[in-house]
């Protein structure tokens, strides 16, 4: 391993010589008007274009042919007319469901889930990553790595599968605990009040670690001649961490940050599905878990109306998007666009 | 470096959160472990905490034997999901990521954008079942692995590790000898992106391992159903005390035993393949996320 990363990094570095010598070579090359150079034409590479067809054939079937369906929403689709051959009715899908009883709750229920988890997904996996790097022995370093990335490669099926076991009042492990701890006898599972920290914290201790990989690995790029200084400037290591090591990964973390925006709205179906039950369904539906509800699970199939509720869920997912990165481009000058 | 006694503190403190945090991780996984080799009345009672009480393999003989053996069929599924879904992952993520990594391909920025719109916009739910199901797909093995198949994220990852840690003069060298990009990317490129294959191999499997969703909207036979479905089903009915072991002379609460003990078996059977070939891996992940985060 030791051997590989050295011979990737020297490569890398002999790539970066060899780059700059290239561009000298190639601006020579345009002024010499070399005939060979001249005549590469975009079919000397025709077999790069045969690649890609099998790809881009895929993202025109499985991306955007569903996008062009996307109209659906705007239409009364049957499955016996097809897409195109569908009556137009303008917006009415989408005022049927701004009038649902139901309408406020899931998107308050949204809301709450997705921005709970994008405060908290993204300051403790940071902090962590701060700290983890400060771990002085290697080996230390590489076994609490280990440990913590685990719960990335469990199941979302079995996550929940043990939060039940888990708050489970009579024989739950945790449940147990809080009770030695002074809190009332509470089936969580099964109570709206407690879902969305079920939720959150379930995914918590999923990607805490994995979340933090990007942070630790950017730490180790730090220039240590930067922490040398500080040290004779007599910094000590809280202060370090705070004016070196924070301020190095914030571009990485303004950028994870806003890609989570992006996805603000699209992550939780599945985890969501997964823990919700008669009981705590009040907190635990969300637009997706809606939309599902009313199409592929129900004997309607309220296709078109599904459409709309989805289409709207992704239309404000656009908004908060672009709103972070203009704000992070005011506040940090990093942003994806 | 000589450390000041701030320092020390410091360390101590910061070791002492390294310790909770693993141990957060780790007793919920022991415990899982523990309830599930327990005797089941023990498990009831919430008697067991990190070490089996009552040792017994009964139960994972009920989890076995469930519904006509229903999780070994599941298992079968979930392997075939993994290696075919992998397989055509990969297949996709290397083409696209090879023609994509090289500057003198012409249009380049136009693929590249077609691919990454996929990455914030998609049809969503319903539009996309109707183009799977329009193909025949629904309620076929390749039903559930074709949507997804493809990652752009992660093919953005391998086409950046080609640019940055694959010399291009190297590939201008061969072109020159008369080799076509073709065998270029066979014979040259794809040894070379080893640590990348590696990476990408365990991505992949492991989502197709774990992925529940795809079957979930797109298969409804029950004979193609991946473990997870399995293991939802299986958890639910448990759960709801509504579990029918075909045996009528044992009663509500031994039956109720039975569940509550069975759901720890169940958790411990789906993590265990994951989980045992995951620590061989685990020193790939941080250069492969790493590589992935450049910009490019």
């Amino acid at each position: 391993m030791q051997v590989n990363e050295q011979k990737t990094a020297a490569m890398a570095e002999e790539g970066a010589g060899a780059k700059k010598e290239s561009a000298v070579e190639n601006a020579a090359k345009t002024v010499a008007r070399t005939p060979r150079r001249n005549k590469k034409r975009w079919y000397t590479n025709l077999d790069l274009y045969l690649m890609l067809l099998l790809p881009v054939a895929y993202v025109l079937i499985f991306h955007y042919a569903p996008m062009y369906g996307v109209i659906i929403a705007f239409k009364d689709y049957s499955a016996g007319r097809g897409i195109w051959a569908s009556p137009w009715v303008g917006f009415k899908h989408f005022a049927a469901f701004f009038e649902q009883p139901d309408f406020w709750v899931l998107v308050k229920n949204t809301l709450i889930v997705s921005i709970y988890s994008l405060i908290l997904y993204t300051i403790v996996p940071i902090v962590f990553g701060l700290l983890l790097f400060e771990v002085p022995n290697k080996a230390a370093k590489r076994v609490v790595q280990t440990v913590t990335y685990a719960p990335y490669f469990i199941s979302g099926v079995i996550v929940c599968s043990m939060c039940y076991s888990f708050l489970d009042a009579d024989t739950g492990m945790l449940a147990q605990l809080f009770q030695a701890l002074g809190a009332e006898r509470t089936q969580y599972m099964y109570s709206t009040s407690a879902y969305y920290h079920v939720y959150v914290l379930s995914g918590l201790w999923q990607g805490l670690g994995w979340w933090s990989i990007i942070y630790v690995g950017t730490l180790s790029n730090v220039d240590p001649a930067l922490h040398e200084a500080a040290i004779i400037d007599g910094a000590n290591r809280f202060q370090r961490i705070i004016h070196i090591n924070f301020p190095s990964i914030l571009p990485v973390a303004t950028i994870q940050f806003i890609m989570s925006v992006g996805n603000l709205m699209s992550i939780g179906f599945e985890k969501s599905w997964l823990l919700m039950n008669e009981q705590n369904k009040p907190a635990a539906k969300i637009i997706a878990t809606y939309v599902y509800e009313i199409s592929l699970k129900s004997t309607l199939k309220q296709f078109s109306m599904a459409t709309a509720v989805g289409l709207f869920n992704s239309f404000i997912n656009i908004i908060l998007l672009i709103a972070a990165n203009f704000l992070s481009k005011r506040v940090s000058e990093t942003s994806l666009w | 470096m000589i450390k000041g006694r701030y320092d020390r503190i410091f360390d101590i403190v910061n070791y002492l959160i390294m310790i909770a945090v693993c141990a957060i991780v780790v007793i919920p996984l022991i415990f899982i472990l523990a309830n599930s080799f327990s005797s089941p009345d023990l498990v009831y009672f919430g008697e067991v905490r990190l070490i089996p009480k009552g040792f017994t393999l009964a139960t994972y003989k009920q989890v076995i034997t469930y519904d006509d053996y229903a999780i070994l069929n599941g298992f079968k599924n979930t392997i075939i999901y993994t290696f075919f879904g992998t397989l055509i992952s990969m297949t996709l993520t290397f083409l696209a990521a090879y023609p994509l990594s090289r500057k003198d391909l012409k249009g380049r920025g136009l693929f590249m954008t077609l691919f990454v719109i996929t990455m914030f916009f998609n049809g969503g739910l319903i539009p996309t079942f109707l183009v799977v199901k329009s193909l025949g797909l629904y309620n076929r093995m390749l039903g559930v692995i074709l949507p997804g198949a493809l990652s752009v994220y992660n093919m953005i990852i391998v086409r950046t590790y080609m640019q940055s840690s694959i010399p291009y003069e190297l590939q201008e060298a061969a072109m020159i000898d008369g080799c076509s990009n073709f065998r270029l990317f066979l014979v040259i490129i794809l040894p070379l992106c080893k640590p990348m294959i590696a990476i990408m191999v365990l991505f992949y499997a492991v989502g197709y391992w774990n992925s529940y969703y795809n079957a979930l909207i797109y298969l409804q036979d029950e004979a193609r159903e991946p473990i997870q479905i399995v293991l939802r089903r299986l958890f639910s009915q448990t759960k709801s005390g509504g579990l029918s072991t075909g045996n009528t002379s044992t009663s509500g609460t031994e039956l109720a035993k039975q569940a509550e003990a069975m759901q720890y078996a169940v958790i411990v059977v789906a993590m265990a393949p994951i989980l045992c070939i995951y620590p061989f891996l685990s020193k790939y992940f941080e250069r492969g996320l790493m590589v992935g985060s450049l910009k490019g």
